[in-house]
């Protein structure tokens, strides 16, 4: 599925980043190819989130290279980022509830229609487009004009992840999409997944559940109190491996003896 | 995994065409303006409330609201607050008469300074919100004393009181003063008298003439903005950031809406909305006071409630302000005609706004999924 003949898009190597005297990052290295899910894995606090921001232009590297398709590359600014391609959906900063899906599909970005001297936005196309990539998804909207906030927290990942393949992301950052889901959405999210890396896109899926991991992911990679234990490809490892190497191995074999497996 | 291709979602019940016509942010405001005229045409229909004269009096004192509140309301949508409009009308009054009068320069040239004066200080306003963080609660509040304080201090250095007369006369034959104090469409309500359709004076020096001698530039420029704004905020780009900066200013950054530009805007509108009340009661009443638009603010915060926003900002409309201000009008002036005590005003407003305000939230919660 994955095609690893495909150079990376985005290659970080060896990053480091330090606030203060705290080192956040220490060497933490990652690719991502196109049309692969590359899961970035780590319990609360191994560094996940400041690594994202690191590559989505947040945060500059204290240390370390980006390389982005081949050529060394440094951010300003997530809208940096964004130009080049890279878009993140953030787990709650990715929609306004009070808008409806198409102004928030289409907000920073809106087509305009020229009518004499001034410049409207064509909401024709903009609702048509809407419902199209979100047929394409697999969620069919009631409508265009309904608000953000009446879609299920699955669905409005979808409108986010729906609106970064649209504007042409090579690689697409989700920030945990599936950790304040129910059972049918993270269902429904892992599929939205799936159908974009098939269209060619790199995907990081940026999780601390195991299995939401093994369902989708091509490749793994376990960060833990900020320095990567390796990646690994699909097949090459166990649920209970990646378990134990984000949680730091002896006293979570313990606690999940107590507990019955269950974790 | 789960059948990503199933068509309809059977927990979402199919909402009729009538009930969505119905459910708008406008509704309250419907409402309350029907609820309103119902009100005044039983209670006053008799007392000249609803022909040519009365209609314009309550006209004038509503166009005077909807001036503020369409400033008003585009502010709150981008989620802020500017409680120094009453201050910025007083000050920029003043600032005509001590340039008119006073220093005897040109009204035109009076006006255009005040104009510039005031945008700056609303830029001003919102420079100070955006890069401080602070609410604009507290910036505005601080901006309400400042100005009123100098609307008072100047007038008092520089002519020993605190109000300045004598503004008509010096605007007489100005080309700029009209826009703002004159009166459009006199010749079609002399037509309206000789077809009898409209009352002519049957004393006096004005025999013969028409009792409504032309529309107000008040409600020319009360129509004109609220349908500039209406338009810029439901169809344009820069409309869909208003409502974003208001509904959530990080997420709109991330996608690379300028908010800050967007907010320090919309409070140099908001001063422009208030220079423009300012202006026109100038010119009517051919003097300034320094106790002029006393809380204004607050009306035009309250008409805004009304027209349906919310008030931490992201959601709202200009129509709906337009009605809410609308209904302060006709309350106003409606119980003067049915013959009401005028204190009741108050108590009739703080009605109607509480009911307003609930109906408005309950129909948020079913536009907006809110919990």
């Amino acid at each position: 599925m994955a095609s690893f003949d495909h150079n990376p898009i985005v290659e970080m190597r060896n990053i480091e980043k330090h606030f203060g005297p705290v080192i956040a990052l220490n060497g933490v290295s990652f690719d991502v190819r196109p049309g692969e899910c590359h899961c970035l894995l780590g319990d609360n606090g191994a560094g996940k989130s400041t690594f994202i921001k690191t590559m989505s232009g947040v945060h500059k590297p204290t240390g370390g290279e980006i390389m982005f398709e081949g050529r060394p590359m440094s951010f300003d600014s997530p809208r940096d980022a964004m130009e080049a391609g890279i878009a993140t959906v953030y787990q709650d900063l990715a929609m306004i509830p009070l808008m409806s899906v198409t102004r928030n599909f289409w907000m920073g970005r809106e087509p305009v229609k020229r009518v004499g001297p001034f410049n409207f936005i064509d909401f024709k196309m903009a609702n048509e487009t809407t419902m199209a990539e979100m047929r394409r998804m697999g969620i069919n909207l009631r409508s265009p004009d309904q608000a953000v906030g009446t879609l299920s927290g699955g669905e409005r990942q979808t409108v986010a992840i729906a609106r970064a393949v649209h504007f042409g992301a090579k690689v697409l950052i989700l920030d945990e999409p599936t950790s304040a889901l129910g059972v049918r959405q993270t269902a429904n999210v892992l599929s939205t997944i799936d159908k974009v890396r098939k269209t060619g896109i790199g995907v990081v899926f940026i999780t601390h559940n195991v299995r939401h991991a093994m369902a989708v992911g091509d490749r793994f990679t376990v960060l833990n109190r900020g320095k990567t234990l390796g990646t690994a490809q699909r097949g090459q490892i166990t649920p209970e491996e990646l378990q134990d190497m984000m949680a730091g191995g002896q006293e979570m074999v313990e606690l999940e003896g107590s507990l019955g497996g269950t974790v | 995994m789960s059948d990503v291709n199933a068509v309809v979602d059977e927990r979402v019940k199919q909402t009729s065409g009538l009930r969505k016509a119905l459910i708008r942010p406008e509704l309250g405001a419907i409402v309350g303006t029907i609820a309103v005229f119902a009100f005044f045409i039983v209670f006053a229909g008799d007392s000249g409330m609803f022909n040519a004269q009365g209609v314009l009096n309550w006209s004038t004192v509503s166009a005077q609201f909807v001036i503020i509140a369409v400033g008003a309301c585009m502010l709150m949508i981008a989620g802020e607050f500017d409680l120094s409009v009453g201050s910025m009308i007083g000050f920029a009054g003043m600032s005509i008469a001590i340039m008119s009068v006073t220093l005897g320069w040109p009204v035109w040239i009076a006006i255009l300074v005040t104009f510039a004066i005031c945008i700056a200080i609303g830029a001003l306003n919102g420079i100070i919100v955006v890069r401080t963080g602070l609410p604009s609660f507290i910036v505005t509040l601080a901006f309400l004393f400042i100005l009123r304080g100098f609307t008072i201090f100047f007038p008092q250095l520089i002519e020993r009181r605190t109000i300045i007369g004598g503004i008509s006369d010096v605007a007489q034959g100005d080309w700029l003063a009209p826009v703002f104090g004159g009166k459009i469409l006199g010749g079609l309500f002399v037509w309206l008298a000789d077809l009898g359709l409209v009352d002519t004076f049957s004393r006096g020096t004005r025999e013969g003439q028409p009792v409504v001698d032309g529309i107000p530039m008040l409600i020319v420029w009360a129509l004109g903005l609220m349908i500039l704004a209406h338009v810029v905020l439901t169809r344009t780009r820069f409309g869909n950031w208003v409502f974003a900066a208001g509904g959530d200013a990080q997420a709109a950054r991330y996608v690379g809406v300028p908010v800050n530009r967007v907010k320090i805007l919309m409070f140099m509108f908001t001063a422009f909305c208030a220079t423009i009340f300012a202006t026109c009661q100038v010119m009517e009443f051919g003097s300034a006071g320094a106790d002029r638009g006393l809380l204004k603010e607050f009306e035009a915060i309250i008409a805004v409630v009304i027209g349906g926003a919310l008030l931490t900002g992201g959601y709202g409309s200009v129509i709906g302000a337009a009605l809410g201000a609308l209904i302060f009008g006709v309350v106003q002036q409606g119980l003067f005609f049915a013959g009401v005590e005028s204190s009741l005003f108050r108590v009739f407003l703080g009605v109607i706004l509480l009911l307003a305000v609930i109906l408005n939230t309950y129909i948020r919660r079913i536009i907006t999924g809110e919990r």
